[in-house]
């Protein structure tokens, strides 16, 4: 059984006189152990999705319809203290800020120790000594040390592995990050991306990977899904959809990612306003083998006629998909 | 920690001593014979007091001697608690003040204490409230507060509480080692009216600070380890929050201790603003000099003790100095 499975997730925002909607008919599913990655442009909907399932999202936003199952429960109907007990101790998530998203008047070592100390009812001197078990086992240089030290003396990549302990302190089995590397150097995110990696292996954790990085996505995740314009267009194996994409918006994404000696493909124009969709396929304004079609008819989801275990649970929303012969 | 407050500790010196110096040249600066001042004589009519007097009086205030030397003569005296005699009391200075001031502090811990009390606890719910009943309430009791004078205020409670219900003198004080029932029921009033004046005041900030506060990535952060709404809001936002009330609270500390004027006087309370009253219209210099110097070294203890709490709240504020 799989661990998450999101079904028909939908998501609107309320902006006073008008309305939007952030999330529009995702679903996909998780397994134990397993890492998928979400990859889309700002906007569409990835991080809606990340929040949805931890129930943190902004007042102004409201689950319309579609189910979060989690180990055998649906989390849109869970209530507010069931959903406390399952946050941080069921479901772990790291932010996009590690500078801001640790409270600056509180050493790094207190702000996991209340993880230990809420959840699992450690004493301080417990919690202590489980935080700074989980500081080494993040690779926080001279952990001891660190436990007193407050968020300001940290640099970004520290922040990170701090927001990472206090996610994995009480031993989730899903950890959802929202673009964990964004906001630190190349270096520190090459050491963050295999530091996850190497957590996701040993704890045999589940990982919800948000980045806006398919190159990214394809190191650490075994499958990735492509949201666009908070509709999901893609979802396959990282492999498939990496050498065989059958959207052109995900080949289009693949174009995107700088190669030394290669010309920048790109994709030309920019995400439409999410107030006002265009009709039919959403990419087909900005999609160049588009057909009179695709301004009409939504595509839906559809799964690859192929068979082989690599193609096992491919699926694209196109009418006019490219050749899994192309690349 | 223990470093920046020394360093915190040593620098009021300079400040203090600025403030002594300021002090003494305002008995200077006096339009006037200083002499016929002190004599109760409004003229500058020296012919009217007799010669021996004047000059004794003239050397007993040492204003044959040249200023900065009057200074250190005043200053080493006011270390020893000698600020001279009282023109109108007959009696040192140090006496007369020292017994107005427990009045003074009684009148202003209470009002902190009952503006803490209701400001706190009032902003961060209307904080958390945003845009309901309680945010709108809140609102309005900051603009009640800010904007209707403490005497009028006052003279409301009086006629309510004093005069139609007769629960409460209107006037006094009583000393709470004599009798603390008539000490408190003297006190409640004055107490109150001061207190949710400085409430509003800090309100204001409180709630202002405390929605920027919700708002952060950390209280999304904590929120996603699992704790409870009320531990991130009294633990992880308050922390946060409570930067600009302290500021607040420290300005309008300083401000109740030194005692409030308006108030002291409308209730007949015999505290420390009451006496700087009537010193001026006594012209008693010595006693004027005593109670302003106390009001501003009280600035400047209280204006220490916020930059140390600013210290706790915030860690960077630690490393930064020191």
């Amino acid at each position: 059984m799989a661990l998450l499975e999101v079904h028909n997730l939908t998501v609107d925002f309320n902006l006073g006189v008008e309305s939007l909607r952030a999330v529009d008919d995702v679903s996909f599913t998780l397994e134990p152990g397993e890492a998928l990655g979400i990859v889309g442009e700002s906007g569409s909907g990835k991080t809606v999705t990340a929040l949805s399932i931890m129930r943190l999202l902004d007042p102004a936003a409201r689950i319309t319809s579609g189910q979060i199952w989690f180990d055998g429960q649906d989390l849109v109907t869970r209530d507010e203290s069931a959903m406390e007990s399952i946050r941080g101790r069921r479901i772990g998530m790291v932010f996009q800020e590690p500078m801001t998203s640790l409270n600056p008047g509180y050493t790094v070592g207190e702000q996991v120790a209340e993880v230990y100390r809420h959840h699992l009812h450690f004493s301080h001197a417990e919690a202590r000594r489980s935080t700074i078990e989980m500081f080494e086992r993040v690779k926080l240089p001279g952990a001891r040390e660190m436990f007193n030290k407050y968020p300001h003396e940290f640099s970004g990549g520290m922040r990170q592995r701090v927001t990472i302990a206090a996610a994995l302190a009480c031993g989730p089995s899903l950890l959802i990050a929202d673009e964990p590397t964004t906001a630190v150097d190349v270096t520190i995110q090459a050491q963050i991306l295999s530091l996850l990696g190497q957590l996701q292996q040993d704890l045999s954790l589940a990982l919800l990977f948000i980045s806006h990085d398919l190159a990214v996505v394809s190191e650490l995740c075994t499958r990735a899904a492509v949201l666009y314009g908070a509709q999901l267009l893609e979802v396959g194996s990282t492999d498939t959809i990496f050498t065989a994409p059958r959207h052109p918006y995900t080949a289009g994404l693949i174009g995107s990612i700088p190669q030394r000696g290669q010309p920048l493909e790109g994709i030309g124009g920019t995400i439409f306003d999410l107030r006002s969709p265009p009709p039919g396929c959403r990419f087909h304004p900005r999609c160049a083998y588009a057909q009179p079609r695709c301004g009409r008819d939504v595509p839906s989801l559809s799964r690859s006629s192929a068979s082989s275990p690599a193609e096992k649970g491919h699926a694209y929303a196109c009418h006019y998909p490219l050749s899994a012969m192309r690349k | 920690m223990i470093r920046y407050t020394l360093l915190r500790a040593l620098q009021m010196i300079p400040t203090v001593l600025l403030v002594t110096v300021a002090v003494f040249v305002l008995i200077i600066i006096i339009p006037g014979d200083p002499v016929l001042s002190m004599l109760g004589y409004y003229a500058d009519d020296v012919t009217a007091v007799p010669h021996e007097i004047y000059d004794r009086m003239f050397r007993e205030l040492r204003l044959d001697r040249p200023i900065p030397i009057q200074y250190l003569y005043w200053l080493g005296d006011a270390l020893q608690g000698d600020f001279g005699k009282s023109v109108v009391f007959r009696v040192p200075v140090i006496d007369v003040v020292v017994s107005r001031v427990p009045a003074t502090l009684y009148l202003g811990t209470a009002s902190l204490l009952i503006a803490i009390a209701v400001a706190v606890p009032f902003g961060v719910w209307a904080a958390v409230k945003n845009d309901t009943w309680v945010d709108h309430l809140a609102s309005g009791f900051v603009l009640f507060g800010v904007a209707v004078p403490g005497f009028w205020f006052g003279m409301i409670v009086i006629l309510v509480f004093a005069i139609y219900l007769g629960w409460l003198p209107s006037i006094g004080y009583v000393a709470p080692q004599e009798d603390f029932l008539r000490f408190l029921k003297h006190l409640i009033m004055p107490a109150t009216v001061l207190g949710l004046d400085v409430a509003a005041n800090i309100l204001r900030f409180q709630r202002t600070d405390f929605l920027d506060q919700l708002h952060q990535d950390y209280v999304r952060t904590a929120r996603a380890k699992g704790l409870p709404g009320q531990l991130v809001i009294w633990k992880h936002v308050l922390k946060n929050s409570l930067i600009a009330t302290v500021t607040v609270v420290g300005l309008n500390t300083a401000r109740l201790l030194g005692g409030s004027t308006v108030i002291e006087t409308l209730f007949s309370y015999p505290g420390l603003s009451r006496l700087l009253i009537e010193a001026i219209y006594a012209r008693d210099f010595p006693v004027i000099q005593a109670v302003v110097l106390w009001m501003v070294v009280l600035v400047v203890v209280v204006n220490f003790f916020v930059d140390l709490i600013y210290a706790y709240l915030n860690p960077r504020i630690r490393y930064a100095t020191a």
